[in-house]
């Protein structure tokens, strides 16, 4: 391994032992983590019960909404797990010390991926465990393809919790809500519960560059035909590279821009 | 620009839209020397030492750090050098100790615990170690920030009113500590600060920055000297209210 590489491991090592001592910290932030999933799963787990007695197509496939829920979940922690992380640094008015330091921006983005990953794994785990343990629902017999809806559903979630920072980076932090709402816009058009051809034709175009609606698509054609579509999941992929690249670019160039306008020593609270 | 100077400025100018904040700055620090920035609100103090470390991009001039082009080879230098400011803070929620073992990663600090444990006893911090950053007084908070700013024993250490909301004895303390450090290290140090006394017992030199310009450089004596006042302070008030020095 190059002194290059090693360097930057070791950064991004600095920062995720930052972002765990935050973790470790509050055991309120731990049991928030895991709060807002498991009530999700507690009431569309009850909905689901309900609607599988009156609905043929839930009939089927009994679980589907559970799973949905769970994989939506997935996207929206790993949005959170990067942008409000990300809002910690500026809320402590610690960007300045942090690039006054070797680190690179693209370290920090390392460094809040892992982070993410580990928040998601904490928040949407209980939850599964939750669903597994009331509603009889285990997630992880969907088997090795849930690896696949997971990482691509994360991914997604990091291109658009690097969109969040870099704008919260360009215009301070009166633009974190976007946090908050960035992912529920997309909601409507990812086809979480629903097939995305109940659409408007110009809503479907819209859904067809979403990798979520892909992975969605996958989680249904397994439930109720029980085969595991690839194309698709390659298909959200595809997309989740071009997103990721363009989530990186865009907050590298609010980074340079916030150098040249002072912003690194004056963003905060 | 050349590697016997710890900085070597040329040209430095930043503008924002029509704001000039710092315009054509040119100046050196020699290799174990401590320079003062002294100004008014506004002169360009910390607008020059956010752009010495590369937080700030200049519109114009060149910056060269320890031999090489901040500018080009910003991540060269930025292992070799540090800075501590009011302006910045550290995470609120981590203890001092959380806090210095992150930096000591971020800097690449061998043997990290026994630096910790030594800064820890330079600048009185024995007790205060494993306290969150956020639970610390205004003069505890500064003291950690300098632990934080010598963490990686910096051969360029940048300092933004580094006493700032220090009572007096701690203050005289933190300079001591400073000032050991500066001769053991022979690390250069650029210290902007308001507070003459401190300029006149640290710096071996003086620049004196006025509406984002040089207005003069000597040592504090020379400066006192040349402009027949008592003290820096006098110097520095008549620079300020714009009155006439000669």
């Amino acid at each position: 391994m190059s002194a290059h590489l090693l360097g930057s491991v070791r950064r991004m090592s600095a920062m995720i032992e930052r972002y765990v001592y935050l973790l470790k910290g509050s055991w309120p932030r731990v049991v928030e983590l895991a709060y807002w999933p498991t009530m999700q799963i507690v009431l569309w787990g009850f909905l689901s019960e309900y609607l599988v007695h009156h609905s043929t197509y839930l009939a089927q496939a009994s679980g589907v909404l559970l799973a949905a829920v769970l994989l939506w979940d997935v996207m929206f922690r790993g949005q959170l797990g990067v942008s409000v992380v990300f809002f910690e640094e500026l809320y402590s008015r610690n960007l300045g010390h942090l690039f006054a330091s070797p680190l690179r921006a693209y370290e920090l983005a390392g460094a809040l991926f892992a982070i993410s990953l580990l928040r998601t794994l904490i928040g949407s785990g209980m939850a599964a465990l939750f669903a597994f343990w009331f509603y009889h629902f285990p997630i992880w017999r969907m088997g090795f393809v849930l690896v696949a809806f997971f990482m691509n559903l994360l991914v997604m979630g990091w291109s658009i919790g690097l969109v969040v920072a870099g704008l919260v980076l360009r215009y301070g932090l009166g633009a974190e809500n976007l946090a908050w709402a960035a992912v529920f816009a997309i909601a409507p058009v990812s086809g979480i519960y629903y097939p995305i051809s109940v659409l408007p034709h110009w809503l479907q175009v819209v859904a067809q560059a979403l990798p979520a609606a892909y992975v969605f698509s996958a989680m249904r054609t397994l439930f109720f035909h029980h085969v595991i579509a690839l194309r698709p999941l390659w298909e959200a992929a595809m997309l989740n590279v071009v997103y990721l690249i363009l989530g990186l670019g865009l907050f590298l160039w609010t980074f340079h821009n916030a150098r040249m306008h002072g912003r690194l020593l004056n963003l905060g609270e | 620009m050349s590697g016997e100077w710890a900085i070597a400025v040329e040209g430095l100018t930043k503008r924002y839209g029509p704001v000039v904040a710092v315009e054509s700055l040119s100046f050196t620090v020699g290799c174990g020397q401590v320079l003062g920035l002294l100004g008014g609100n506004g002169a360009g103090k910390t607008t020059t030492l956010a752009m010495l470390m590369g937080l700030l991009l200049p519109s114009s001039g060149s910056i060269s750090v320890l031999g090489e082009d901040l500018l080009r080879h910003r991540y060269r230098v930025l292992e070799r050098i540090n800075f501590s400011s009011p302006y910045v803070d550290l995470p609120h929620r981590l203890t001092i100790y959380q806090n210095l073992r992150v930096y000591g990663g971020l800097y690449g600090v061998r043997g990290i615990k026994m630096r910790i444990q030594q800064l820890a006893r330079d600048l009185d911090l024995e007790g205060l170690l494993h306290r969150p950053y956020g639970r610390l007084s205004a003069g505890q908070r500064t003291r950690a920030s300098l632990a934080k700013a010598l963490i990686n024993s910096p051969q360029l250490l940048l300092l933004d009113e580094p006493t700032a909301s220090l009572d007096p004895d701690t203050a005289d303390r933190l300079r001591g500590t400073l000032r050991d450090y500066q001769k053991a290290s022979g690390a250069a140090v650029v210290l902007a600060s308001h507070n003459m006394l401190e300029v006149e017992r640290l710096c071996d030199d003086v620049i004196m920055l006025r509406q984002g310009t040089l207005f003069d450089r000597g040592s504090p004596a020379h400066l006192i000297a040349k402009y027949g006042r008592e003290t820096l302070e006098e110097v520095f008030l008549d620079m300020a209210r714009g009155r006439s020095l000669l």
